[in-house]
């Protein structure tokens, strides 16, 4: 009997919302692949891949077979656990982070709602940073894993890089939560639906976070752990075939997921700006529609501003990264912190 | 000192705007924005090319006069001033009723160019006394084996302009344009 008691209904929408989200983030991983070398091209005044398929849309799939066919290399001195839990973990950890995430307004389908989001939690943020932080962990297993000199240099630099930006990340934050009062991320959202978006009441506070969300992705100017030039290819270097690809991939779900994070905290999630859009007349599950593809639309367009980053700036060299995370952005950060609070302290909201 | 046009380099240091870095960086990023909609300096290969100078040299050819008649006598000049030693050849006679086929009584009866050999430097058509070999403006394509790169003489000759006029025309190219090319030459 207990068994009928359980709500199997629930369970099952969970689990396809959990499949179609993690389709969703390879999807786009994938096509990110394509848009970095489409951009790259364009920027530099040539034309990307263009010969598999029309404007070559099929060139993420030739590359994702390419990795396939390879050949499985394991070093005989690496230790072979450590070798396939580094890319392993660099992948769950990629897409774990997109649990918490709203991704619309509910949908209502066979008489029941459906929320958009798998878990909605009480600790949304914080859920969010523990798992980036053992995103570390995959990079640091990868480059111990390698047995290699150059891996190894290129994961500790990889793992601080990381641990340092993460905390001015955390302080940025702060101040955001104390306007929002609530780490819910359902809560977040209503905030700036109600209130306006937060990007205009912490410019310097979405500011640090974007600069700390480059650098946790491990992307250009930040990106001395897969320096192509500096460190051969830095802690991925061992890794052939679908391991390399999975750590290829989880940089870019880490992109997407940034952009996807960074959309719902300061630029409304998926609310479409200037407009009252309930009162349209159109069906709720409509409107949950238009919200997604508002919400995919900021998040791409912060990952065309990464790729935009990229091939525009060189490479920060290690020390200047340091100085750049302790000593300027976690004072900045701290100083938002201490200004906003002035702020709510005197307007007593 | 030699002209006026040299600048001093700007060697003021950093005002606190520009220690930021990131008002250069906006400008830095607006420069590689702006290149997005530039034209793009790439020519889609093969369905555009690029225009070869006339004197390309490219895979040979080998000739025959206005009335069909292979010119190559198979004396061996190519070969020898090949730097690269990739034509080889033998040499056969004339026989009673093949006069419309051949020009003189020696002629060609296997003529072959290594292609992987060939540095296409255009000696053995300065050296041909007969007008018979030529480098053509075609580029060599690749091939799968490396057997496939050794071109017979079946390979190299030019279409009969008696039975395929239009396809000797084409092969010409601009050689049948420039009279000046053409030599009488016994």
């Amino acid at each position: 009997m207990y068994l009928l008691a359980i709500d199997w209904w629930l369970i099952l929408e969970k689990f396809i919302l959990v499949g179609a989200v993690v389709t969703l983030c390879l999807f786009v991983a994938m096509y990110s692949t394509y848009a970095e070398r489409k951009i790259a091209a364009f920027m530099q005044d040539r034309i990307g891949p263009n010969r598999a398929g029309p404007w070559g849309i099929l060139q993420p799939l030739a590359d994702g077979g390419k990795l396939f066919f390879k050949e499985e290399i394991i070093p005989l001195a690496s230790s072979r656990f450590l070798f396939i839990l580094g890319p392993a973990l660099a992948m769950i950890t990629a897409t774990l982070t997109s649990a918490v995430i709203p991704w619309s307004t509910p949908l209502y389908l066979f008489g029941r709602e459906v929320h958009m989001q798998v878990a909605d939690i009480d600790i949304g943020i914080l859920y969010i940073f523990g798992i980036v932080s053992l995103g570390v962990y995959g990079i640091m297993i990868g480059g111990w894993a390698s047995n290699n000199k150059f891996s190894l240099i290129a994961s500790i630099r990889g793992a601080s890089q990381m641990i340092s930006y993460e905390l001015a990340m955390g302080l940025a934050l702060i101040a955001l939560l104390f306007m929002t009062g609530s780490l819910k991320m359902s809560v977040i959202v209503q905030n700036q639906i109600e209130n306006g978006w937060h990007v205009i009441y912490q410019p310097l506070g979405f500011l640090l976070f974007f600069i700390c969300a480059l650098a946790e992705c491990n992307r250009t100017p930040f990106d001395l752990p897969e320096a192509e030039n500096e460190l051969n290819f830095g802690y991925h270097q061992e890794y052939s075939s679908m391991k390399l690809g999975f750590y290829l991939f989880a940089e870019y779900i880490n992109m997407f997921i940034s952009g996807v994070v960074m959309a719902t905290l300061f630029f409304g999630g998926y609310d479409i700006p200037f407009v009252e859009e309930a009162g349209w007349g159109l069906h709720p599950n409509w409107l949950s529609v238009i919200g997604f593809v508002v919400l995919l639309a900021k998040s791409f367009f912060f990952v065309f501003v990464f790729i935009w980053i990229r091939w525009t700036i060189p490479r920060f060299r290690y020390d200047q990264l340091m100085n750049l995370g302790w000593k300027k952005l976690i004072p900045l950060a701290i100083l938002n912190m201490i200004v906003t609070a002035v702020v709510i302290l005197l307007l007593n909201k | 000192m030699l002209t006026q046009r040299a600048q001093p380099v700007d060697r003021r240091p950093m005002n606190w705007v520009e220690k930021l870095y990131l008002w250069n960086i906006l400008k830095g990023m607006a420069i590689t924005f702006s290149h997005l909609f530039r034209r793009k300096a790439t020519i889609k290969y093969p369905e555009e090319t690029r225009p070869l100078p006339a004197v390309f040299r490219g895979l040979h050819v080998l000739n025959r006069d206005e009335q069909g008649r292979e010119r190559c006598t198979a004396c061996g000049l190519c070969a020898l001033a090949c730097p690269a030693e990739a034509i080889t050849m033998e040499a056969a006679e004339r026989q009673p009723g093949e006069e419309h086929l051949y020009r003189e009584e020696k002629y060609a009866a296997k003529y072959e160019v290594n292609m992987l050999r060939c540095i296409f430097c255009g000696l053995c058509e300065e050296a041909c006394p007969k007008d018979a070999v030529y480098l053509s403006k075609t580029i060599a394509p690749s091939n799968y084996s490396r057997k496939g790169f050794i071109y017979k003489k079946e390979d190299l000759l030019i279409p009969n302009p008696i039975t395929e006029p239009e396809a000797y025309q084409k092969a010409l190219g601009e050689r049948g344009m420039n009279s000046n090319q053409t030599r009488q030459k016994e």
